[in-house]
Parts: structure tokens; sequence; C-alpha cells
């Protein structure tokens, strides 16, 4: 069992899931520092999203201890871990009876901040994503697909978490505006201070944004590293035909 | 909201609050009206202060009532009693079987109203006819029967044997009957003995001349604790109406601009039993239509409102148990396959006759609707949606405020529409047990043959229902965004 360095956002410590009786994942062990961006990679079924939801406490280990900044979270409420943690996710799920900035400004609403500084909050950070003020005016089906996955995101990280968690966030966008969302969450993320954990089955986009790569294979991580030398040197043959197909 | 449903309260507590007079209630019949008024307006002469309660909905509505003590007596037939309500083989036991349910049969009112058979007079004379037994002789009548009477054992079928006639018959609408014997399409058919037509037409009631009908004598059907002083009112009434008697009231309750009021105060004065009765002053149409409306809207808008409120509640708490989820449905669902009026019946004997029974059975049948529809709609959130709620550290709480329910508005709302529009219809029945509305009109217009006196409670009820529907195409504005509406 490791100690937890310091600055360190979050822990796996050995852990595993079970659900009925059916192994999700084995054995992770893996640490993240604060302001670090970690890419899952893994086929779908591997466990990624799993692994996301052991973080903010949507999916509870089995075996094994999860640290937030040294505090095991057995020991906090879903509730909380969930305000302390944005969460982006492939299908975003943008409530279409809210407009856009009501969307993003819902973390602040339930956070008890008033209209005024809410509005203020909502404006800068969505411009700072590259939203306009009509856009955000409108309702969810009135934005493009890469509209609204910036606005998804925009959602995630309204209240500064330390930690923010991409599901495939930006999967679901066609190859140019991916690259695009993916160029400015690169830039706002550099510019912030918190870790960044994505999962993701495109090694091509974990490669743009990541610093530390991790794969994943049926539940168990085969190979992990700083993003160069998972790149030069995969090791595990999965790894190997990961990066082969993506060349 | 609190303070609201306070007010609403207030409104309401008179209404509850239970009256003090005798109630004298009829059935939903001419005939039923027209004694019951006559009771009321010689109590009230003699100073006892009485209430009619106008048309509750049948035999076992009126039994109920009076065996929950919600009315004192109403008048019925001995035939009836015996029969319909306590299935007794002889009218000897009669008295000894009401008094074990304390009720008794007051002084009975001098007529027998029982089924005749009615034929034209010229005819009659053509053939001499003046008995049922002389029909035995005849082969081509044309004979037209209620459909009931043709049909019940103790009917037609019973009645063909007794005398031993082989005659032709078809069925008819007894409504029409008359116009048709009139026409002269047909030659005879069954009538009630004091039907008010009978007095007018030029008709001959054939005698039962080997007594094959039963008594129908009208007598009031009372409770045992009705105290003295009523019964020696009543009791100036016993063996006041003859057949003939009771023919020339009906007659006269069925003339329209001829309120029940007025036919009842002019038969008291006429007997000298009082002087210069003038019948309660008829309120005037639109008073009466205001009235009738605003009670209809407070009995739907109270039932619909609570239905909302249990509805939403239950769905919420039920909604994250599927089995229990299906039960509640299952159990409103029962609910609704209970006859309207059947459920009001069953109400009685729980709360009484008036408002409250009424209230109650809209409730139930308001949930339904409104409990599918939301059920169905919380069912329907896309689970990512619900997946977001939870990762932004909602409580439930807050997940059902700002989510959960918005979501769901677009079929809570065409729930509440269903419920609302379906209780303003079902409403109308609620005369049947005395709470008034827009049923009351349609009820007494029904028993008047009063196309007037039906349009005043329909067309209002359908008025209220578009503008019902109207109100909730404004709250959908108000509530849900555009691109979200139906």
């Amino acid at each position: 069992m490791t100690a937890p360095a310091s600055g360190t956002a979050v822990h796996l410590d050995e852990v595993g899931v079970s659900i009925q009786d059916e192994t999700i994942l084995s054995d992770l062990s893996l640490e993240v520092a604060d302001g670090a961006c970690v890419a899952v990679i893994g086929a779908s079924g591997s466990g990624k999203s799993t692994l996301l939801r052991l973080i903010n406490g949507m999916q509870r280990p089995t075996r094994g201890r999860v640290l937030r900044a040294g505090r095991d979270v057995a020991d906090l409420s879903t509730q909380t871990l969930c305000q302390q943690t944005g969460y982006a996710l492939q299908q975003i799920g943008l409530f279409p009876h809210l407009t856009v900035a009501d969307n993003i400004g819902l973390p602040l609403k339930l956070a008890g901040v008033n209209p005024t500084e809410r509005e203020h909050r909502v404006t800068d950070l969505a411009e700072r994503l590259g939203l306009t003020a009509a856009q955000l005016a409108r309702y969810p089906h009135g934005l493009s697909g890469g509209q609204q996955q910036r606005a998804g995101l925009c959602r995630a990280v309204i209240l500064e978490p330390a930690v923010l968690l991409l599901d495939e966030a930006f999967s679901g966008l066609d190859a140019i505006t991916r690259n695009e969302a993916l160029a400015v969450f690169a830039d706002f993320q550099s510019s912030r201070r918190f870790a960044t954990i994505m999962v993701t089955h495109d090694l091509n986009e974990a490669r743009k944004i990541a610093d530390w790569l991790v794969v994943l294979e049926a539940g168990r991580i085969v190979r992990q590293g700083p993003r160069d030398d998972v790149l030069t040197d995969p090791r595990h043959p999965y790894a190997t035909a990961l990066i082969e197909a993506f060349r | 909201m609190w303070r609201w449903l306070l007010a609403l309260a207030l409104c309401l507590s008179p209404m509850l609050a239970r009256s003090a007079p005798v109630v004298v209630a009829s059935k939903n019949f001419t005939e039923s009206y027209v004694l019951a008024e006559i009771a009321t307006q010689l109590l009230n002469a003699r100073g006892i202060e009485a209430r009619h309660q106008r048309g509750l909905g049948g035999t076992k509505i009126c039994f109920d009532a009076l065996t929950a003590g919600e009315i004192m007596l109403y008048p019925e037939y001995s035939g009836t009693i015996r029969t319909a309500i306590l299935d007794l083989a002889d009218n000897s036991e009669l008295s000894p079987a009401l008094a074990a349910i304390d009720l008794e049969m007051l002084s009975p009112l001098g007529f027998n109203n029982t089924y005749v058979l009615a034929m034209r007079d010229d005819v009659a004379r053509a053939r001499g006819i003046k008995a049922i037994s002389d029909l035995s002789e005849q082969r081509d009548l044309r004979i037209a029967l209620s459909h009931e009477f043709r049909a019940r054992n103790d009917g037609w079928p019973a009645l063909a044997e007794h005398y031993r006639l082989s005659l032709a018959t078809v069925g008819i609408e007894h409504g029409l009957a008359y116009q048709a014997l009139a026409a002269s399409e047909i030659d005879m058919t069954d009538a009630y003995s004091t039907d008010g037509e009978l007095a007018t037409a030029d008709l001959v009631l054939l005698a039962d001349d080997q007594h094959f009908f039963p008594a129908y004598d009208a007598v009031w059907l009372a409770r045992t604790d009705t105290p003295a002083e009523v019964r020696a009112v009543l009791a100036e009434l016993a063996n006041s109406i003859d057949e003939s008697a009771m023919q020339r009231l009906n007659a006269a309750a069925l003339q329209t601009n001829q309120s029940i009021e007025r036919v009842a105060a002019d038969f008291l004065n006429a007997r000298g039993l009082t002087e210069n009765l003038s019948g309660s002053a008829a309120p005037t149409l639109w008073s009466t239509l205001l009235d009738n409306t605003l009670r209809h809207v407070l009995l739907t808008g109270v039932a619909v409102a609570l239905a909302a409120i249990v509805g939403l509640g239950a769905t919420v708490i039920v909604q994250p148990f599927p089995r229990a989820a299906r039960a509640l449905l299952s159990v409103c669902s029962l609910l609704q396959t209970i006859p309207s009026i059947a459920l009001l019946a069953l109400m009685i004997p729980l709360f009484g006759i008036g408002v409250v029974p009424a209230m109650v059975a809209l409730f139930l049948y308001a949930l339904l609707p409104i409990i599918r529809a939301s059920l169905t709609a919380l069912d329907a959130i896309e689970p990512v949606h619900k997946i977001v709620a939870e990762s932004l550290g909602m409580t439930n709480a807050q997940q059902r405020r700002y989510v959960l329910i918005p979501l769901a508005m677009p079929h809570i709302l065409s729930g509440l529409r269903t419920a609302a529009v379906i209780s303003i219809g079902t409403a109308t029945l609620a005369a049947f047990v005395g709470a008034g509305g827009l049923g009351q009109p349609i009820v007494t217009g029904l028993a008047l043959n009063d196309t007037q006196l039906i349009l005043q409670g329909a067309i209002p009820a359908a008025g209220l229902a578009v503008l019902t529907d109207l109100a909730f195409d404004a709250l959908e504005t108000q509530l849900i965004p555009a691109h979200l509406r139906r």
C-alpha cells in the first residue's frame, strides 16, 4: 500500500469493483496530481465509466480505497463528492426545459449563489469556452452539437471543482469540431488548477491533452505512464495494438 | 398555498355542517318530487323546519341515506320495499322486517301506483273491453309494451299466462308509448297507474279483475326516530291522494312553467290543509344558473386539486419502486371500473349525502389520470438527465424540484387536464346524492321530460369543460417552454 503524495487530487489504491458477482474493475492503482490531466484509454466495456464514477462517489469500491486530496471517500457522501467534482459526458444531458445559461448556472443556483453573480460568472465562463450571449439565451436544442458540448463542459466546471471527469466528452463531435473543442479545453485547463481524468476510446484525443496515459483492458490497468513513454514504449500487447491502430 | 386551502375550507364549512331541519328526500322522478314537496311545505306551514332533498338517484341511494340518518323520510311504494329493498315473499312481513333496521312505514297516502294496461278509449268501446280478462278473446290488437315490463318475469309473460292471453307484442320506449297511442299507431300499452299522461289522454285502464299485479301502495318510509310532531303532520296527509288525484298532480308537474313548489302549494291550499301558500318563489333563471355553476366548479375544483396533491405526492413516493407503482396504478384502475353512480352510492354510508361524498367520489376518479400520466412521465425521463442530476450533487428533493418534475410537466398537465374535464362531466351525477351542481337541472329535467331544464345544466357544463381546456392551454404556455409543448 502506497502513502498518498502531497498535492495528489485523486488516489486509487488497489481498487476493485464487482457488481452482482461480476468483476468490473480489479487491482487499480492510480495517482492523479493536482492540475494533471490523465487519459484512460480502453475499449467499450473495459470499465472506464465505472472508474470515473469511483471518483465522484456514484460508484463505491468493493475492494481497496479511493482517496480525494488524502481523504477516504468512504467518509464522504455521494452528494458532497459530486459537488466537488465536475462531470461531463458524451450524451451531454443538458436539461431541455432550461435555457443554456440556466443549465450552466444550475450548480451555482443549488449552491445558493445570487442571480446577479450567477449571471456574471456564467457569462464569463461561457465566453472563455467560446459561447456567445445569444447562444446562452437559447434552449439547448437551438445549439449545434459542439456548442452543446461546450455548454456541458461549462456546467461541469462552473463551481471550479478540484477534479473534472470527462466521460467520452468529445466523442460525439465530428473531427473538426472535436479538434476545436479539444484546443479550447486544453487552453482552459492549463489556466486552472483542477485535475482532469478523461476516459476515451480514441488515442488521438488522449494524446492532444493528457500528460499521463492509462491503458485499461477488461478492468485492469495494463500499462500507465507519462504520455510519451507509453506512446514510444507500450510494453503490453494490448497497448501496442492500440497505439498501432492510431498511428 | 396553505392560505388558499384555509380560505377554501372556510367557504366549504357552512355547506358541510349537518343541518337541523327535517330532511324529506325524493327519488328522481316526478311523482316522488311532488309528494316530498307536499310533505316539506306542510311541515314548514305547521312550524316544523323542513327541507326537500330533491332527486336522490334511486331506491338504493334513498335507502342508504335513510339508514345513515342523512334524511328522515321519503315517499316509497310497498311493493318496492318488499321486492327491491327487503326481498320478502309477502307483504305481511314488511313491518317487522323494517322495524329490525329501525325503519317504518308511516300513514299510507291513499293510492296504489302499480302497473296497469292502458287502451285507447275508442278501441275499448268498439270491442267491449273493460278488464284484462276480456283480452283473452282478442287476437289482433296492436300492443306495444315498455321493454322492462315485456321482459320481466313478473311482467307480461306471467300476466299472459295468468290470464291465458295469446297476443303478439312489440317493445317500445315508455315515454313514446303515449304518443303512439295518441297517433293511433298502437291500441294498448302498459303504464304506471298514476302516470300524469293518463289524466289527459283518451285512454281507459283495464281492470285487473283477477288481481295479478301486487300492490304498490305509496307510503312514507321513515326512520323510527321520526319525532311525534312530524308524524302528526304527515298523518294529515293520510289517504288524501287517490290514483286520479295523483295523476292530476303528475300531469300538472309535467307542464312546463309549472314548478313543483307551485303544484304542491296548490294541492295543499285546495285541500284546505293550508291557506294562501304560494310555493316558495322560484329563484330566477340566472341566479339558479350561477348557483349551480359555482357549486359545480367548487365540487370539481376541490376534488381535482386534492387529487393533484395526493396523486402527485403518491407518484413521487412510489415511482422509484416499480412494484409499488404498479400496485398503485392497479388500485386506481380498479376504482375507475366502479360505475360512477355506484361509487357515489358506496360513499353514502361513509360520508352521508351532499357535497362531501360527491367530492370524495370525484377525487377518487381524478386520481387515475393524474397518477398514470405522472408515473409515465417520470419513467420516461432520459437516464442521462437523471445521471447528470445526481452528478451535480443534487439532493433527491432538488432532483425532483429542478429536474424530474419540470421534465415531466407536459404529461402531468395533460393528466390534470383529463382529470378536470372528466370530473366536470362526472360531477353532473353528483345531483343523485344531493350535492347539487349542474347535474340538478339535468336530473330534474330528465324526470320531468323538460328539455329546457336539461339544457340549463348541459350547456353550462359543456361551457365549463371548454373553459377548463382553455385554462390548461394558458397554464401550459406559462409553465412549459414552447419546444416542449405537445
